[in-house]
């Protein structure tokens, strides 16, 4: 705990820089990730982050040394060179666009290994530490490296604020976008050098393996919560920040521990409780959707049954049996006995001793569903001209979706007809 | 010998990873292939902790299913969270590859891995690492013996399940119509992927496998339109890619696996430029020919 307050008050310097460093890395990473995100191209991200080994190994092995400015120059170099081999190779030849992405991946990912084993076995003492661009130190963030670091993260969020309303438009909408005239070629070559400067140096926190996560994930977690652009971008940037703070934590209390994977796993971890907990997006809350309505459909079926029940005897106060509600309408027995439970606490239904009975609040709603089955069948007949015997299951369907306002624009559309296609009558209050 | 050793091992894998690559980058899911080969690295060091050697079944079935539920969590996100395929892939992969390596680093002293190894493999120790049997015979390279069964497994799947690899890859509606069943070959073929990533583990990196699961296959389909023949061909350049690499990484003092994924590189991107069919200049050729009608 300790450490933990000693961390968190962030009174070494070495500390703070190390904060500052890994909240920039990630937070602008982030925040370009998430166009390349909404243009569907987040796999790019992971073919820039492994092309860039060899660029670095490269300046390393011409300079001799390790200078920050050199090695993110070569970066930068084989990162854009990558981008430019995928498009070539995806529409020069048959190769298709993925294929191109894994090859070049991997063949540059293997060059860079090539080279990087070739200099840690040449005896230069000045590569010591080149290594951990594979998997990311944020702890070792120094004041100089952080220079150079702060003003790419700078030109990266400047950029994208500049440019926010054409980078939006060039994610959505490519075809309006050159309508109105904006210069869509050169957007998208601003776009793809933001990305390939944010693979450079986020690369510093995560490392070259992982730096994919840094785009896609923290963007794919904030689309679940919004749907609207600006916020999006903020969370991503919310989100990737926080993995780096993380991150950068881990970095201090466990210095054998790899920085750039425990990143990954708490941004993965924001991502998964998006991808279940969000709500409108969220897959429990739209599972719990459905749920809700397959159980109002089940419900509002054996309330018709009874209706049509009562319809049939002229009494729809009468006690009826499961055995006589299945006559009407095949139901599964389970969710049959549920129904019928549920529908007794919410004051539908009575019950004395195994027979069901209607209250006068469960009379009216299923009286409602029939009527609007049968609205619906007319309307079908008259004025989409479908054959009477084909629209049952029609308006087996819609009778549970269709809204009050629905209802009295059919009835006036109508003219409040009295009978339905099949001249069973259509009640009305 | 142990130079021979080592080229037979390499192509062992190479050629494993190149005739499932071949599927998958005709089914357009190399990037899948890609996932995969870095899933698999939770299993493998979790399969190490439980039973303490890497050449166990048990290694070979955790690490398949691995494999197997990466492919299911990217469809699940996919079609129960409606995310865009690429972030659900990047999603899954990353994260589960993050969680292999902090396990190696949390049991670094339990488990014979490292991370370099995670990255590049060790195939230079291929020759090292005997199988010496309970009597104290040696049967030469364990290693050898692993990929060998995985690579005759491998075959042995293809062959029989030619027909219904074929349609699925190529005419899934007609595969379905005619009663066979697209998902589960859809599964084996990940299982089969999964499998291969854990055996060529050792020898060539979880990350490397991709190069001979992806370079090979794209090169052999810009040299032929016919399946079987690219199965061949692929076969061929594992074996020239393991041969090729050795000597390069024996010349400059460098991995052999980074040397191997290099040289499948080169023999892909001659293969673009020159390819009789496909090549570059091929193409330029005849549309120089087109333009400018002989005899005229």
């Amino acid at each position: 705990m300790d450490t933990f307050f000693e961390f968190f008050s962030f009174a070494d310097p070495n500390i703070r820089y190390v904060v500052i460093g890994s909240l920039l890395l990630t937070a602008s990473s982030a925040i370009v990730g998430s166009f390349t995100f909404l243009k569907k191209k987040a796999l790019v991200g992971d073919a820039v982050a492994h092309s860039v080994l060899p660029g670095v190994c490269l300046s390393f092995i011409l300079y001799g040394e390790k200078n920050p400015i050199i090695l993110i120059f070569g970066a930068f170099a084989t990162g854009w060179l990558s981008l430019i081999l995928i498009d070539i190779i995806s529409s020069h030849s048959k190769v298709k666009e993925d294929t191109a992405i894994g090859l070049i991946l991997s063949v540059f990912f293997g060059i860079g290994i090539f080279m990087l084993t070739i200099i840690q076995k040449s005896g230069n003492a000045a590569q010591t530490g080149l290594d951990q661009i594979l998997f990311g130190k944020a702890a070792s963030l120094v004041g100089n490296d952080l220079i150079a670091f702060a003003v790419i993260a700078a030109i990266l969020i400047l950029s994208v604020w500049f440019f926010f309303k054409e980078f939006t438009l060039l994610a959505f909408d490519e075809d309006f976008a050159s309508t109105i005239g904006l210069p869509v070629r050169a957007i998208e070559l601003l776009l793809t050098t933001l990305t390939v400067l944010a693979v450079v140096i986020g690369i510093q926190a995560v490392g070259v393996v992982l730096m994919a996560a840094m785009l896609i994930t923290p963007a794919a977690a904030a689309r679940f919560w919004t749907e609207k652009i600006s916020t999006m971008v903020w969370l991503a940037a919310i989100f990737g920040a926080f993995s780096g703070l993380t991150g950068a934590y881990i970095s201090y209390i466990a210095p054998s521990m790899p920085t750039g994977p425990w990143i990954v796993v708490v941004i993965s971890t924001i991502a998964f409780i998006s991808f279940f907990m969000a709500p409108k997006r969220g897959i429990l809350y739209r599972m719990n959707n459905q749920r809700k309505i397959r159980r109002q459909i089940n419900d509002e079926n054996i309330l018709k049954a009874l209706y049509q029940l009562g319809e049939e005897e002229k009494n729809f106060y009468e006690k009826r049996t499961i055995e006589e509600i299945l006559t009407k309408r095949k139901f599964d027995p389970a969710s049959l006995k549920t129904g019928l439970r549920r529908l007794k606490r919410e004051g539908y239904l009575g019950n004395e001793s195994g027979h069901w009975s209607f209250t006068k609040a469960g009379k009216h709603k299923g009286q409602r569903t029939v009527k609007l089955h049968r609205l619906w069948e007319l309307y079908l007949t008259q004025y989409l001209r479908i054959a009477p015997d084909h629209v049952h299951d029609d308006a087996d369907t819609i009778e549970h979706i269709l809204t009050p306002e629905l209802e009295t624009r059919l009835e006036k559309l109508l003219d409040y007809p009295t009978v339905d296609p099949h001249q069973s009558e259509i009640p009305y209050q | 010998m142990e130079a021979l050793q080592i080229i037979l091992a390499g192509s062992l894998v190479a050629i494993a990873c190149g005739l499932l690559g071949c599927f998958l980058i005709l089914r357009k899911m190399a990037m899948v292939g890609d996932a995969i080969s870095h899933a698999v690295l939770p299993g493998i060091v979790l399969a190490f902790l439980f039973t303490g050697s890497r050449d166990s079944v048990t290694m070979l079935i955790g690490a398949g299913a691995i494999g197997i539920l990466t492919t299911f969590l990217i469809e699940f996100f996919h079609k129960k969270g409606r995310l865009q395929t690429d972030a659900s892939i990047g999603v899954t992969f990353t994260w589960l590859f993050a969680v292999g390596v902090i396990l190696i680093s949390v049991f670094a002293g339990k488990v014979d891995l490292d991370q370099d190894c995670v990255l590049y493999g060790e195939i230079a120790y291929v020759p090292l690492d005997l199988w010496i049997t309970d009597s104290g015979q040696i049967m030469g390279p364990r290693v050898l013996y692993i990929t060998g069964t995985v690579l005759i497994i491998l075959i042995a799947f293809i062959s029989l399940g030619y027909k219904e690899l074929f349609l699925t890859t190529f005419d899934p509606a007609y595969a379905s119509a005619i009663g066979i069943s697209t998902a589960v070959w859809h599964y084996l073929l990940m299982g089969a992927v999964s499998l291969t990533t854990v055996a060529s583990f050792e020898s060539v990196g979880a990350i490397l496998v991709v190069a001979l699961l992806i370079a090979p296959p794209a090169t052999a389909y810009l040299l032929t339109e016919n399946l079987k023949k690219m199965l061949l061909i692929t076969s061929l350049l594992g074996v020239v890619i393991s041969a090729v690499g050795y000597y390069l990484a024996a010349w400059f003092d460098g991995s052999i696996a980074g040397a191997m994924a290099s040289v499948a590189g080169l023999l892909f991107m001659l293969a673009f430029l020159l390819s009789p069919t496909n090549g570059l200049i091929a193409k330029h050729r005849r549309k120089k020919a087109i333009l400018k009608p002989s005899g005229v």
